[in-house]
Order: structure tokens, then C-alpha cells, then sequence
């Protein structure tokens, strides 16, 4: 009995030294580390300051940016710099923005994943030399469509519309989302489809009852990634939109620095958040969604 | 099954409508802009037909090649940094990170999501002169290097590397996000032999990742390139090309040309150059690919 007991102290013992020798390991190799976490602090520091120091600065005073060292913490929430950012037109901005981004992004959807459909599950000829027609369009440099649009849209009446927006938004998201449509419908199983057939579904309802339930994690991954695209589009918006009641928020907010930048930081920089806090919420709730989304669109383009 | 998949007519409807919107809103804009070229004039005061006159002002005009120097010099900067220092950053994530990455990487890539213009609102702000000091005067202040604070937007020399430095910012996250999903693709057992023959630190990265890592870290540059050639938001809202041309890149020289000056035919012109230099480093991916599968 008691050379059990023995036994099992001295193994005890052992495993205690062996953990002492692992923790002494851990240690040096954590003592190792600290330079690269010095580091990635410093980066990390270099990345979030600035934005913290814009949320900051959003709630500071005009006397305070002349007065206060920049580090300096605002002395009061000022969120009237919020109410004269959002009065004095990121209201009409955020509206606009909205409203064409929203219908932008449901008609790509709708559009391209019935084209992916087609060029992909289906069989026809010339689908692959159509899905290539597409894909071209993803480097075509938006500069070479940029007057001849305008020239229609001029003809068209529909300058300095939303309407303007919306059409050339669409047009310019469907070839990325057919492209990566055509992957998520790649990995749908050929039995699913074939199921479906022998119970007697007719090709539409194999497309919507089957197919796109099936890619409801890529229409989410497609509009998210699209949602960024367009929520900070700059080119189309600067060109064919030109009085200030149908801006969006990213020449809204270059027409508003324009006129309150020099002087007026505490709504400026309260403007500049208003614009980010969208896309910050988004991120927050989904960003390993979005960090796919974006990367896979660039590895494949 | 095969007759139904083979439905032309249903195959028709559904691709219908997105092949109609993309003909008529970008392939056909496309041809028309290449026609373009051999006009002069706009929407308003219509257009006379001129040959190849745009194509000879375009080799003699010293703005356009300042513009094209500016825009070359630019691509390949930050193309270079973006990926160079997002290759670092992903060795960082993979071999001091390891699984606790997933929260650096994310707090990394966050910059990517936000609009350009607000991103150059911000900087603006940090390298501001007057009437107040910005986060770079006042720190130089702070440590009292008087002799360093200057206009940073407002010369040529220096508003390039603050340009170059926001572009960086910004995206260096999403390049280290894309080579470290090829990092993590790296067999283990592969740097396990390595490290066993001795071989570590640099050397390892030398002769065993970057070999191994090559195709994404073509694609990345392919990628960067490809954007930066085209770089407009970040640079509009930060200097507006300014001061002077000083910092105008060939996208922003084409858009005052046609809309500031009212001439298509030659913004046309500057556009289709701007497209073959993009379409030969597009080619240049084509024929690394086939190599790669060769």
C-alpha cells in the first residue's frame, strides 16, 4: 500500500517538474514575443488612431482644437456638431444614398443570379463565351463608358437624376456578381438539380425553389461586398449628379468639407463619421464575411 | 434532366435581362468611347469628325505625360508598399500570431471598408498646416522639431507621400488578409523539413514561403496595379491634383478635360490610353497564368 503511494508521489513529482520545465519554456518564448507585440501594437496604433482621433475630434469645440494640444480628450460630448453636420445637408446625402444604393443592389442581385443560373446549372452553347463577354467587364476602366453615358443619360433627360445612379450601378456591379455567382452555383451538387427534375419541378422551379436557396450565403456575401462598392462610389456620382439635393454621400461630404472644412472641424469631422458609421456597424457585426467577400472578389478578378 | 437543363428559351429569359443592361450601360459605351476619339467637340456644342488630330495632341501634350509620369510613379509605389508590407504583415499573422490573428487581422483590414473621400477628409485633417496644426504638426511641435513642420498638401513632393501613405494605410490590410490565406495553405510538414535541415527566420521565408507563395503574390501585384492605375476617389478628395497638376493622375486629367474643358474627343482619347495600359498588365496576368500551369 504505501510503495503505491510512493510510486505515485514520485509521479507526481515528475510530471510537476515537467510542467515547471514547459511553463519555464512558455515563459522565454513569451519573452521572445515581446518585440513583435511591441510591434504589432505600434501598427495597430498606426491603423485606430486616427479614426479615434476623428471620433473624438467630432465632439470637440471650435476654441477647443485652437486652444488644446490634439491629444487632448473633448471636454464635453458636443453632439451639436452632429445636429449642424446633419442639417446643413448629410441628411439629403444619406437619404440620396440610400435610396440609390438600396434598389442598386436588389436589381444586381435579382439580375445576376438569373444569369448565373443560366450560364452555369443550364446546358446551351455560347453560355461560356457570354460568361467571358461579362467577366471582361471587370477590368474595363470606368473612364472609357463615362461620356458616352453621359451623352445618353443627357439625351435620356436623366442627368442629375438618381435614376442615373441606380442604372449605371447595376450595370457596373453585375459582372463581379455574376462571376462569383457562377462559383457559388459551381458548388451546388449536380444530384440536387437532378432530384429535382425526376420529381418533376420545371426548370423555373428548380431555380427558385432549388438553386438560389442553395446560394443564400453568396447573395449575402455578393451585396455586402457591393454595399461597400457602391455606398463609396465617387466617379459616377461626381459626374452625373450636379445640384446638390440628389448628392450622395461621398460628393456630398467633398461639397460639404468644401464649405465648412477650413473652419468649422468639430462638424466636419462629425460629417466624416456619419459617413464611416454605416459601414463600421456593418463590419462589426459581419466582418469575417466581408473580409472573404472582398479578398475572394480579388483573387478571382 | 438534360432536355430541361437544355431549355434555350428559359435559358434566354433568365440571362436576358442582365446581358440587355450590360450591353447597352457598358459594352456599348465601350465602342462609342472608342469612336469618340475621332471627334472633337461635346453634347452641347455638338461634334465634328477630326481623324487621328486627338492622337497627336495626346503625344505632344506635356500635360498628359506629366499626368501619365505622376500616375506610373504612383502605381508602382504603392503597389510595391501594399504588398510588400502586406506580405510582412501576413508572415507577422502566421508565425508570431498563430491563432490569435483572427482580431488583428480583423482591427487591420478595417480601413479597407471606408469611403476613400472620408479616408481623405481625414488626412487632410492630419497633415493640415493652417489655420490650425494637424496630428502630424503637432506632433513634430510637441517634439519640437519646428524645422519639420511645413504645408505637406500644398507641394508636389510632399503631397505624392502623403498620398502614397493614406493608400497604404488603407489597404494594407486587405493584401495581408489575401497572402495569408495562401500562407496558410503551406503544407506544415513542408516548413516542419525546412526548419529540421536548419533552415530559419529569413532563409525560411527566402527559399521556402516566398517560392511557395509565388502565384497570389503575382496576383496581388497584378491586382494593385490594376487599381492603382486607376486611383481617383483618394486623390480627388485629398488634393484635387493639386497644387498645380502636381499630383493629377491620368483619370483625373481625362475627367477636367472633358468636363472642365468641355473636349470628349480627347478625353475619349486619354481614356483609351489609360484602358491599353491596363489591358497589357491584364495580358501580363493571362500569360503568368499559363506559365504557372505550365
Amino acid at each position: 500500500m504505501s510503495q503505491i503511494l510512493t510510486g505515485r508521489v514520485d509521479e507526481t513529482k515528475t510530471s510537476v517538474r515537467k510542467l515547471e520545465s514547459k511553463r519555464r519554456d512558455a515563459t522565454r518564448k513569451m519573452l521572445s514575443r515581446i518585440p513583435a507585440w511591441v510591434l504589432i501594437g505600434l501598427i495597430l496604433v498606426i491603423v485606430l488612431y486616427p479614426m479615434l482621433w476623428m471620433l473624438l475630434s467630432s465632439f470637440k469645440t471650435n476654441t477647443e482644437f485652437s486652444v488644446e494640444p490634439f491629444w487632448s480628450l473633448p471636454s464635453a460630448f458636443h453632439w451639436e456638431n452632429y445636429a449642424v453636420a446633419w442639417n446643413s445637408g448629410m441628411s439629403t446625402y444619406f437619404l440620396n444614398s440610400v435610396i440609390v444604393v438600396f434598389p442598386s443592389l436588389a436589381l444586381i442581385l435579382v439580375i445576376s443570379v438569373a444569369a448565373s443560373f443560366a450560364l452555369e446549372v443550364m446546358l446551351w452553347r455560347g453560355r461560356n463565351a457570354i460568361l467571358l463577354i461579362f467577366l471582361a467587364g471587370i477590368m474595363i476602366p470606368l473612364q472609357m463608358v463615362l461620356l458616352p453615358l453621359f451623352t445618353i443619360y443627357f439625351q435620356a433627360g436623366l442627368i442629375d437624376t438618381r435614376w442615373a445612379l441606380i442604372i449605371t450601378y447595376t450595370a457596373f456591379g453585375l459582372p463581379l456578381a455574376v462571376f462569383l455567382m457562377a462559383g457559388f452555383f459551381k458548388t451546388v451538387p449536380r444530384a440536387v438539380i437532378e432530384a429535382a427534375v425526376l420529381d418533376g419541378a420545371s426548370i423555373y422551379q428548380i431555380f427558385y425553389r432549388v438553386a438560389v436557396p442553395m446560394v443564400a450565403n453568396g447573395l449575402l456575401t455578393i451585396a455586402l461586398v457591393q454595399f461597400f462598392f457602391l455606398w463609396n462610389e465617387l466617379l459616377f456620382a461626381l459626374t452625373f449628379i450636379s445640384s446638390d439635393s440628389n448628392r450622395t454621400i461621398p460628393t456630398g461630404l467633398l461639397n460639404f468639407t468644401g464649405e465648412h472644412g477650413s473652419v468649422d472641424w468639430g462638424p466636419t469631422f462629425a460629417a466624416v463619421s456619419i459617413t464611416v458609421i454605416p459601414t463600421l456597424i456593418l463590419y462589426l457585426v459581419l466582418n469575417q464575411k466581408v473580409i472573404k467577400g472582398l479578398t475572394s472578389g480579388a483573387v478571382k478578378g | 434532366m438534360e432536355t430541361m437543363l437544355r431549355d434555350r428559351r428559359a435559358a434566354l429569359l433568365l440571362v436576358g435581362p442582365a446581358l440587355l443592361i450590360y450591353s447597352l450601360i457598358v459594352l456599348v459605351p465601350v465602342v462609342w468611347s472608342l469612336a469618340y476619339t475621332l471627334f472633337e467637340g461635346n453634347v452641347l456644342s455638338g461634334f465634328q469628325f477630326v481623324g487621328f488630330h486627338n492622337f497627336a495632341v495626346l503625344v505632344s501634350d506635356a500635360s498628359f505625360w506629366q499626368a501619365l509620369a505622376f500616375t506610373l510613379k504612383y502605381a508602382v509605389v504603392v503597389t510595391l508598399g501594399q504588398v510588400v508590407i502586406g506580405l510582412l504583415l501576413s508572415l507577422m499573422y502566421v508565425f508570431y500570431l498563430g491563432k490569435a490573428s483572427g482580431l488583428v487581422r480583423t482591427l487591420i483590414f478595417f480601413p479597407v471598408i471606408l469611403p476613400a473621400v472620408a479616408i481623405a477628409q481625414l488626412f487632410s485633417k492630419i497633415f493640415e498646416i493652417a489655420p490650425q496644426y494637424g496630428l502630424v504638426n503637432s506632433l513634430l511641435q510637441a517634439v519640437h522639431a519646428n524645422g519639420l513642420i511645413q504645408p505637406w498638401l500644398g507641394q508636389g513632393g510632399s503631397a505624392f507621400w502623403v498620398i502614397v501613405i493614406m493608400d497604404i494605410w488603407t489597404s494594407m490590410g486587405f493584401y495581408a488578409v489575401l497572402l495569408f490565406a495562401g500562407l496558410v495553405e503551406i503544407p506544415g510538414d513542408i516548413l516542419e523539413g525546412a526548419r529540421i535541415d536548419g533552415a530559419s527566420g529569413w532563409r525560411l521565408v527566402r527559399y521556402i514561403v516566398l517560392p511557395l507563395l509565388t502565384p497570389i503574390l503575382f496576383s496581388s501585384f497584378i491586382f494593385s496595379i490594376n487599381g492603382t492605375l486607376k486611383v481617383f476617389a483618394s486623390i480627388v478628395a485629398l488634393t484635387n491634383g493639386g497644387p498645380g497638376q502636381e499630383t493629377t493622375p491620368l483619370t483625373l486629367y481625362m475627367f477636367n478635360t472633358a468636363f472642365s474643358n468641355g473636349q470628349y474627343g480627347y478625353g475619349s482619347t486619354i481614356a483609351t490610353a489609360l484602358a491599353i495600359m491596363s489591358l497589357l498588365v491584364t495580358l501580363l496576368i493571362f500569360s503568368s497564368a499559363r506559365r504557372d500551369v505550365a
